[in-house]
Parts: C-alpha cells; sequence; structure tokens
C-alpha cells in the first residue's frame, strides 16, 4: 500500500509543527507570579538587548498583556523570535537568582506568550516616528537589519530594506528549523516594521540588482546587514556527488510546504556539530531518514550547538560520532553518494586558544555507508562583494568599531553575522538585534548635527 | 499525644476546632459530617425567623495569584424553618454526645422573642447559645446582628434577656465594626455572658468589575456591603481578642475567631486568651478534611515542647501584649545581611532605598561579588527588609546591646513630668 503525496505532506507537516507547547494562560499566571521582581536584575543585564524582564513578567502577571509585548518588543525588535532561539540558560534564565534557590523562571516562555498575544490580537505596538527628512538604506533584512530599520523608523528617518531572499527576516526566516521558529512569527516581526512605514525590498541583490555606490549617493547612511553565504566545501574528493546537500539550504526548504521527500528512508551523515548541524540532522530525521548521524573531528566537549541543542537531536535519534575526521565521499558509478571515508582523530593538548588541536591517527581509515551528506562546517562570507566596497575586513569580517558599528566608511555602518568571527560580535540573534540597535543609535547621533540646524 | 480536650464557660469540646457559625453548620447533615471529620464542635449558622437570601452571595480577594486571601459573604442566617434545624440539632447531638454544639441565636432586640428562642433552642439539647450580634449585612438594616452588637446598652440588655432564659453557657459574638471592641465586650460580660466569641465579618465590599463596572458580587446588577473574613482579617481579629484578653474588665473565656486557616494560627489565638478557635472561611476554601491537620500540627507542636494540655498555652503571650508607651525606647535591632544565603534580587536595597531609611548599600566585595550591607548605624531596625527578602535566613534582625537603661515612653513623661513639678515648687 502506498502512501499518498497529501497525506505524506501532512504527515510532514506534523513533524516541523513547533516542538515546545506554549504555557497555557495557567502556567503563564502562575510561572509570571513567581518571579521576584529583582530590583536591577541580573536577567536584564544578562540579555544582550537588555529587555526589562521584570517588568514584562509583572505585566503578565497584572494582565497587562499589550504593555509586556511592548516592553518586551522595545527592547529588541525580533523578541518573539528570539522568545524561541535564544540560549536563555546561557542568557536570562541563567542569571535568574532563583537559580540559587530553587529553579529559574522560565523566562523565554513568557516571552514567547507575550509575544503570542501580540501576533494572535493583531496588535501594532509601535508608531513611526515624525520623519526628519534623512534616509537610510539597509542591505540585509535579516534580524540585524530589521532591527537598526525599526529603530530608525522610530526615529524619524526613511528605511529602506534591500532583501536578497524573496521574504525578509534573514535566518529567523529561513535557518531555523520550524519546529523551533515558525516562519510566521519571523514575518510578524517582519510586518510590524513593515507597518512603520519602512519599505523592504525582497528579491533585490544588492551588487547585481542595484549597485551598491547607488545606495551609498541616494542615502545619508547604509547599514550592511548581509550576514554570512552558504556552507564551504569540504575540500575532499567526491564533493560534487548526488546526494551533497548544504545544511542551511536543506532547513531552508523544509521551512515551507511542500516538504522535501529526497531523505526519505536514506541514511544521512552531518558534517559539523554547531548549531546548524544539530539543525541539519533534526531536519533529516524528521524528513524520514533512516539514520541520522553526526560527524566530528574533535569532541563533545569542543562542540559548539547549546547543551539544549545537543539533548534535542539525542531525542530525536541522531547518533554522534565523534573524533572522525571525513576524508573522501564515495559515490557509485551513477555519482551518487554511497558512503564517507573517515579516519579517527585524536585530541592533543589544549594549544594557547585553550582549544585542543586533533590529529589523525595512522591506518585508522574506515567507511561510513550513506545516501547523502549534510554539509554544517561554518558559513562563508560575502569575500568579493565587501572587498568591491573597500572597507577593512579580516578575511571577510567586517571591521567595525563595536562601540558604534561604524565601518572603515563612516557614511557605512555594519551588524549582525557580517561582522560575526574572527574574535569580534557573538553570533546569536539577539546580539544581531542589540547591534542593530547600537548602529541606529550612533547614526542617528552622528547625523544629528547636520539636521538640527 | 497531648490532651486537647477544651471547655469553653463549660461547653467541652475533644479538641479546640470548632466549625463557626457559617454555611458549613447550616444543617445536620453537615456539622455530622464535620464531627466525622474530626472537629470538636461546631456552632450551628444561626437560629431565628427564617430568612430569604438572594443568589450570587460569595466573592473573594485573591492575591498574587494565591486564591482566597479573604472573603466576603452577603448570605443571611438561615433559611430554613426553626423546627427543622432544631430537630436536626436533637439528632446531631444524639450521635455525637462528646462534641459541642452551640446554637447560633439571633431575634429581635425583645425580651419575649430572646426567651422564646433560648428555651426552644436549649429544648433541643444545645451545649451553649452563641448570640448573633455580629452580622454586618441584611439582619443589620432589620435592627438585628450589628446593629445592636454596635451598642454597648443593647449588647447588654439582649444578653441579660437570654441569659433570663438560660440553662446554659451564653456566648456572645461581637462584631468588629466598632471603634473599640473592648467596649462592647464589657457590655456582654455586664449583661451576664459566661463568654465572648470574636470577630464577626467585617464590613466590605469584595471589589468592582472592572469591565462591567459591577459591584462584585452583584445580584441582577447590584450589589451591597457583605461581610468580610479569611485570612486578611487574621491580624485585626487577633488584635481584638488580645485587647479582650488583657482587659481585667472583660473576665470571662475568649472563643477566637478570624482567618484562623491553620494550628499556627490556632496556636496564636490562644497565646492570646482565646480557649478555643473557630474557623469558617479555612473550610470553605478546603473541605472539612484540614482539621486533620489542624489537629496533627498542633499536637505535634505541645509534644515536641511536652506541654500536657492545650489548656496550657491560653493567654500564656497576654502579658506581652501592651499598650506603644510601655515599650522600651532604647531597645534596638538592625539587620544583618547573611551574603552566603542572599541571592541578590536587591529588594531589599530598593525597598529599602524607595520607602524606609536609606541604609542598605550594593556593593561588591574584593572578588567582585556583588553584595548587599547594612550601614547599621542608619538602620531603624524596621524589618522591612526582612520582610521583603525572598530568601529564608538571608537577613536576621538582631538585637544590639543597648549601653542605656530600658526606658519607655510612659516612664521617659512621667520623669519629665516629675521635674518639671521640682521646678514649679521650687
Amino acid at each position: 500500500m502506498s502512501t499518498s503525496e497529501p497525506m505524506i505532506q501532512r504527515e510532514l507537516q506534523k513533524r516541523f509543527t513547533e516542538v515546545t507547547p506554549p504555557l497555557t494562560n495557567q502556567e503563564a499566571f502562575q510561572e509570571s507570579q513567581r518571579c521576584l521582581y529583582c530590583y536591577d536584575a541580573p536577567c536584564i543585564q544578562a540579555c544582550p538587548t537588555g529587555i526589562d524582564i521584570p517588568t514584562f513578567i509583572k505585566k503578565i502577571a497584572s494582565g497587562n498583556m499589550k504593555g509586556s509585548a511592548k516592553t518586551i518588543m522595545t527592547a529588541n525588535p525580533v523578541g518573539a523570535s528570539c522568545a524561541r532561539v535564544c540560549p536563555t540558560e546561557e542568557l536570562c534564565e541563567g542569571a535568574c537568582v532563583l537559580n540559587h534557590s530553587t529553579k529559574p523562571i522560565l523566562i523565554g516562555n513568557l516571552q514567547r506568550y507575550a509575544t503570542d498575544w501580540a501576533i494572535k490580537n493583531d496588535q501594532v505596538l509601535f508608531k513611526e516616528g515624525q520623519s526628519n527628512g534623512k534616509s537610510v538604506a539597509i542591505v540585509g533584512g535579516g534580524p540585524a537589519g530589521l532591527s537598526a530599520a525599526r529603530e530608525l523608523a522610530l526615529l524619524g528617518y526613511s528605511v529602506t530594506v534591500y532583501e536578497a531572499e524573496k521574504q525578509a527576516g534573514g535566518l529567523d526566516t529561513y535557518g531555523i528549523v520550524s519546529f523551533r521558529l515558525p516562519k510566521a512569527i519571523s514575518l510578524w516581526e517582519v510586518e510590524q516594521i513593515e507597518k512603520l512605514g519602512v519599505t523592504i525590498k525582497t528579491g533585490v541583490k544588492i551588487g547585481k540588482d542595484i549597485p551598491f555606490h547607488e545606495l551609498l549617493s541616494t542615502n545619508d547612511r547604509v547599514i550592511l546587514a548581509i550576514g554570512m553565504a552558504n556552507v564551504p566545501d569540504l575540500q575532499i574528493p567526491g564533493e560534487q556527488a548526488e546526494g551533497v546537500y548544504d545544511a542551511i539550504e536543506l532547513v531552508k526548504t523544509t521551512k515551507d510546504a511542500p516538504f522535501p521527500t529526497h531523505l526519505k528512508d536514506k541514511k544521512v551523515v552531518v558534517i559539523g556539530a554547531g548549531n546548524t548541524a544539530i539543525d541539519g540532522a533534526t531536519c533529516s530525521i524528521r524528513l524520514g531518514a533512516e539514520n541520522v548521524k553526526i560527524l566530528y573531528r574533535r569532541s563533545e566537549q569542543e562542540m559548539t550547538a547549546y547543551d539544549f541543542e545537543y539533548e534535542f537531536a539525542k531525542q530525536d535519534g541522531v547518533e554522534f560520532r565523534w573524533l572522525t575526521q571525513p576524508v573522501e565521499i564515495v559515490t557509485n558509478e551513477a555519482g551518487q553518494v554511497k558512503g564517507m571515508k573517515c579516519v579517527k582523530m585524536k585530541l592533543s593538548e589544549a594549544a594557547e586558544d585553550g582549544r585542543r588541536r586533533t590529529e589523525p591517527i595512522p591506518n585508522s581509515e574506515f567507511l561510513i555507508e550513506c545516501d547523502a551528506i549534510v554539509k554544517a562546517i561554518g558559513q562563508k562570507r560575502h569575500l568579493s562583494f565587501i572587498e568591491d566596497l573597500g572597507l577593512a575586513h579580516n578575511d571577510g569580517v567586517i571591521l567595525i568599531n563595536p562601540a558604534t558599528m561604524e565601518t572603515s566608511n563612516p557614511k557605512i555602518y555594519a551588524c549582525g553575522d557580517v561582522i560575526f568571527g574572527k574574535g569580534q560580535g557573538e553570533a546569536m540573534v539577539v546580539s544581531a538585534a542589540q547591534q542593530g540597535k547600537t548602529a541606529a543609535y550612533h547614526m542617528h547621533e552622528s547625523l544629528k548635527e547636520t539636521y538640527s540646524a | 499525644m497531648a490532651d486537647l480536650r477544651t471547655n469553653l464557660a463549660g461547653i467541652t469540646s475533644p479538641n479546640p476546632f470548632w466549625l463557626a457559625s457559617a454555611p458549613p453548620t447550616n444543617s445536620g447533615y453537615q456539622v455530622q459530617r464535620a464531627f466525622e471529620a474530626g472537629w470538636g464542635g461546631a456552632v450551628w449558622k444561626t437560629l431565628g425567623d427564617p430568612i430569604l437570601n438572594v443568589s450570587s452571595r460569595y466573592a473573594a480577594v485573591h492575591f498574587n495569584g494565591q486564591r482566597v486571601a479573604g472573603f466576603n459573604n452577603i448570605e443571611l442566617i438561615t433559611d430554613r424553618p426553626l423546627e427543622v434545624n432544631l430537630k436536626e440539632i436533637y439528632e446531631t447531638k444524639k450521635k455525637f454526645p462528646n462534641h459541642a454544639v452551640v446554637a447560633s441565636l439571633m431575634v429581635e432586640p425583645n425580651q419575649e422573642a430572646w426567651h422564646e428562642i433560648v428555651k426552644k433552642t436549649e429544648a433541643a439539647g444545645v451545649d451553649g447559645l452563641e448570640l448573633n450580634f455580629g452580622c454586618p449585612h441584611g439582619m443589620a438594616e432589620r435592627g438585628m446582628g450589628s446593629a445592636s452588637g454596635q451598642v454597648p446598652e443593647l449588647v447588654e440588655k439582649q444578653t441579660y434577656w437570654a441569659k433570663e432564659a438560660a440553662d446554659t453557657p451564653v456566648i456572645v459574638k461581637l462584631t468588629p465594626n466598632i471603634t473599640d471592641i473592648t467596649a462592647t465586650a464589657e457590655a456582654a460580660v455586664r449583661g451576664g455572658a459566661d463568654a465572648v466569641s470574636m470577630i464577626n465579618t467585617i464590613n466590605s465590599l469584595a471589589g468592582v468589575d472592572i469591565d462591567t463596572w459591577l459591584p462584585v458580587p452583584h445580584v441582577g446588577g447590584k450589589g451591597a456591603h457583605g461581610g468580610y473574613c479569611g485570612p486578611a482579617v487574621k491580624p485585626i481579629a487577633l488584635n481584638m481578642v488580645s485587647e479582650c484578653a488583657r482587659n481585667n474588665r472583660i473576665n470571662v473565656p475568649i472563643s477566637g475567631m478570624g482567618g484562623v486557616s491553620n494550628w499556627q494560627n490556632a496556636i496564636e489565638f490562644m497565646l492570646m486568651g482565646a480557649s478555643n478557635v473557630q474557623i469558617c472561611t479555612a473550610a470553605m476554601h478546603h473541605g472539612f478534611r484540614i482539621v486533620e491537620d489542624l489537629i496533627d500540627g498542633l499536637s505535634t507542636y505541645l509534644d515536641e515542647r511536652g506541654i500536657l494540655s492545650v489548656q496550657d498555652i491560653i493567654g500564656k503571650s497576654v502579658p506581652t501584649f501592651s499598650d506603644w508607651g510601655n515599650l522600651d525606647l532604647n531597645y534596638k535591632v538592625v539587620a544583618r545581611i547573611n551574603n552566603e544565603v542572599c541571592i541578590n534580587c536587591n529588594k531589599c536595597h530598593i525597598a529599602c532605598e524607595d520607602t524606609s531609611h536609606q541604609c542598605i548599600d550594593m556593593l561588591n566585595d574584593p572578588n567582585g561579588h556583588a553584595i548587599l550591607q547594612v550601614r547599621e548605624e542608619d538602620c531603624v531596625g524596621c524589618n522591612l527588609c526582612s520582610i521583603v527578602c525572598p530568601v529564608d535566613g538571608a537577613i536576621d534582625m538582631v538585637e544590639l546591646k543597648s549601653d542605656l537603661p530600658p526606658m519607655t515612653w510612659n516612664e521617659r513623661q512621667s520623669l519629665i513630668g516629675s521635674l518639671k513639678d521640682r521646678k514649679v515648687t521650687k
């Protein structure tokens, strides 16, 4: 008996539905009552966007839901997404004083409760500022770009966001698995910003459809929030075989129906052990893969995925192969992936940066049979684009003044993943949001003189 | 196990926990269920001319997610015929001869009416009578309940009339809706009361619905004040009991009630002079089964202290309760923060800084860890920090030895007075 396509799609839709259930009204009410309403609360300090957490929780407790959502979204224009994707145990919840006496407040879930309320009740939380006659172009409509756009719109700027994809939202819309962050949440945030008069031009690639210098000459300032590019090559033989996928591209195909079915019953190998590797692996499981293994050349301690992600992947049935370095993709005559040749690695003493190096164990080669390979070993940079702009950078990481987000060109600011790396910035959505705010405020500061006169 | 038997003006019961006259004691069925659960006594819901009740009668005050911090009602006395109640009282007393069955009574303020109801009720076999001079709503508008309970002469006279006819002990239940409850308590004693009980409910409006703008509860769009009780009124009740207990002219036993919710509360009332306690709201919130912990907790408390009888604690704290003018002006406590236990919520700091005496500093210790520290020289020992602190043991209020001998305000004033007198005589 064969299963019909609509049935398969329905089943997949179910599998890609948000896994964490929302708090019920009762749960949210009780949890909000438990918050101590600390003064000078450490949770606020631990939030990169400085959300006044005790205040938004107090407002849930008092039944002031609109005020609660507004408190959140004021500090963080992508606060609904962050409620779902922030590593809260390392941020606000990790700082909660109740860690010492009982259990931390479920800050992320309460934030989701308040922002869900705003989404469900179709609330407009902000009003654009009075026009100041200045215009800003923002390249990239991800969390950093949107955050800057929102703040600038409130300050009265005419803002245009240029987004290469069909929809804005960046990683929140395309790059984070929908069972953690449904697309609709990110799109609501985009819509909130559009309602402030921000123009978002999607499907437009700057440097291709519109030359960058045009933005520079027609706007008072430009913000670069272009993020990073696709996953780099593994640089091993067999890379071009059929069945080798980019993890970010894979996740993107699962953010909307129809869901791909090409991984059904496949043995999948995921290379890498960061956030995206976990997303690639758990996506593969949900797409019906028979078996999913994550290969990582270092060990559990070195992996960059968060603990909760690791736990989640294990619960999903993802297997982990530590100290395993892929060396060659094995294909059949038709050029399809058939296996991954690997070598065993061993860890050396920690180097100066504290990270232990690995080295291959001689004669330890072995084969892992598989039908698909998902690459998740980081992301490439938009190197040539950045070079063309003549901005100072370090291997594609745009150099900025971290206090102002100003690049080597005082008319150009940069924020988000495009400035992350080489010891600069943070990879989190919430950090990108804060950088967007910082860029907006300092740009505003720098432009003040020009229109106050 | 300690002896929990109590005796209120000759009314004995297996333990000090009585159900107060209220909805839980409306019928024989309920009172018998209560006795089966372990309650020591019950004051039957007030007998009198059966009344008509309204629908929508109770409301509660919830606070920060906790339900029933306070409770409000506009229900009147019994709505069942007197004969039915008396028959059920008779049956209940027969089934539970060792339990205390007291009838609450309310009639118009006239001698004959009181004589008649006292005689009828005693014929049913009650162990005692409780005169309801406290019900603040409805009945008061008809000159009964708190309307008569607010006038000391009426309290005295009606108590006297009841006593004229009564063979069993007469308890007078007092209203708190009066400036000084000792005035009416004294009147009850002058009228011959064998005991007083307090408090009845406090005039209240539980709330206003901010969507409909109607009072809570309302009866078809209109509300009226009710009687307030439950945990929130306990401090008011405890003070009234204490004031009566330390008053030499009120030399009769006291039955304490008003917000008693657990065995600790019961002990507090008894230490402050109550011979037993009456409970209603806690039972209405959780059912009669709460009496198991009331008994168990009290019993364990007494056993742990080697106290053989619960009667040995009655009034033991009364001598410690006095007037402000008798407090030692030279006694000093200060707050000390235990930073090992402190979780750094900074609530003590902001409470002190904004609303008290600005003496708690947010500092860093030599290792850079945030700490809170009290400047003891500026601390007045108000307790606010320790009250708002959410963690047990993080703030201690410690006594500082004073260099000065104890001196109360009254002593100080009389000393100043005597010095002035001396000057004048010179």
